[in-house]
């Protein structure tokens, strides 16, 4: 499915959760997202946005954390998988949008591209749900189920690559920040609405 | 930038091991947690090594303390920031080898997002008046002074105060600090 559009039916959703992107999808999100003072854009450490994901979830645990995360930024931070499930945090929704290449470097495919099934993975390392949509109608028929679902959950977004989007993210518009920035805002944010 | 090593922070305290005199002494669970405590750790996200496994069964039974156990140590980098951002006070307590691995986590997770960060780490190849011959040991001091981390010796309860000095110089610099656990588990 295309990748902005499926990014697009899951913000069509999204009420107050945090958003963590990175790699492409930092990229197609400031597209979509209405909502850009709850995003954190986190491609510093390849592979380590779910981690970053898991902090928030169990740090605040009333408020639910979205991860958009890459296939291969997953293959980086594989254990990932046990570690969240592990600690089994109920607000944390983890995505992955499977493109099946390395997206941000030309596009060069990621091992196993195709052949894993990474919502399978999420399942065995014990997510409490997962779900794998590889078409539109079939995301906006099932995505309400998923959202619902106790976490941790795990949904796997089998996309095309992004592409080239437009140079101006068509979102509210809000001055580019840095990471360090975001993080800040984001800190200060949270802790006024506590 | 604030870079010193740990040779300029070793225990050369009379009494401390492996100075002239040394009674027998040693690093406890409770102590280590009482200062936790007192810095209002939250969570500790760790990974458990050789150095400081003998704190999992009082960190288990802490109620308020959240033990956060990863598979990788570059996890807990990122772990203790979403914690960080989140309004809680975590400590990443791992091993040197673990830290070397999770260089790029320490880069981006870390000292590029200017928040404070405290970090236990064992040290692995110390041994207090002998020569260092493990190499985990011989890189410890070089990297974190290349990366600009200062860190504090701890060997024994008598050291416990560098725990509260680290921690406190995390939060008035907003950057990683972190103490060198120099003692083995038996």
């Amino acid at each position: 499915m295309p990748y902005r559009a499926a990014l697009a039916a899951l913000e069509r959703r999204r009420r107050e959760e945090i958003v963590v992107t990175t790699m492409t999808s930092s990229r197609v999100w400031a597209h979509v997202t209405q909502r850009p003072e709850l995003d954190l854009s986190f491609g510093g450490c390849m592979g380590k946005a779910s981690s970053l994901g898991l902090g928030l979830a169990l740090g605040q645990p009333d408020r639910r954390v979205w991860v958009l995360d890459g296939d291969g930024s997953l293959l980086m931070n594989l254990g990932t998988l046990v570690t969240i499930a592990q600690h089994a945090p109920a607000n944390l929704t983890h995505f992955l949008l499977e493109n099946g290449v390395y997206e941000v470097t030309g596009g060069q495919p990621v091992p196993g591209a195709g052949t894993v099934d990474f919502a399978a993975m999420a399942r065995a390392a014990g997510y409490r749900a997962a779900f794998r949509f590889d078409a539109l109608d079939a995301l906006e028929a099932g995505l309400e189920r998923a959202l619902a679902a106790p976490g941790p959950t795990f949904v796997t977004l089998v996309v095309g690559p992004a592409g080239a989007l437009p140079a101006s993210p068509g979102g509210p518009t809000r001055p580019a920040r840095s990471t360090r920035q975001a993080l800040a805002e984001l800190r200060a944010l949270l802790a006024t609405s506590a | 930038m604030a870079t010193q090593g740990v040779t300029a922070v070793r225990s050369d305290r009379p009494g401390a091991p492996g100075a002239p005199g040394a009674a027998e002494t040693a690093l406890t669970a409770a102590g280590v947690l009482a200062t936790l405590k007192r810095c209002g750790i939250s969570h500790v996200v760790w990974l458990p090594d050789s150095e400081a496994g003998f704190l999992y069964e009082a960190l288990r039974a802490a109620p308020d303390v959240a033990l956060v156990p990863v598979c990788r140590e570059g996890e807990a980098m990122a772990i203790a920031l979403g914690l960080t951002v989140a309004g809680k006070r975590p400590a990443v307590v791992i091993q040197n080898t673990g830290f070397f691995e999770s260089g790029d986590s320490v880069r981006g997770a870390m000292l590029d997002t200017g928040f404070p960060f405290f970090l236990m780490i064992g040290y692995r190849g110390w041994k207090a008046g002998a020569p260092m011959t493990d190499s985990a040991g011989v890189y410890t001091d070089p990297v974190l002074t290349a990366w600009g981390i200062r860190a504090y010796l701890v060997e024994d309860d008598g050291d416990l105060p560098r725990i509260e000095q680290a921690y406190r110089e995390a939060q008035d610099s907003a950057r990683p600090v972190a103490v060198l656990i120099g003692r083995e588990y038996r």
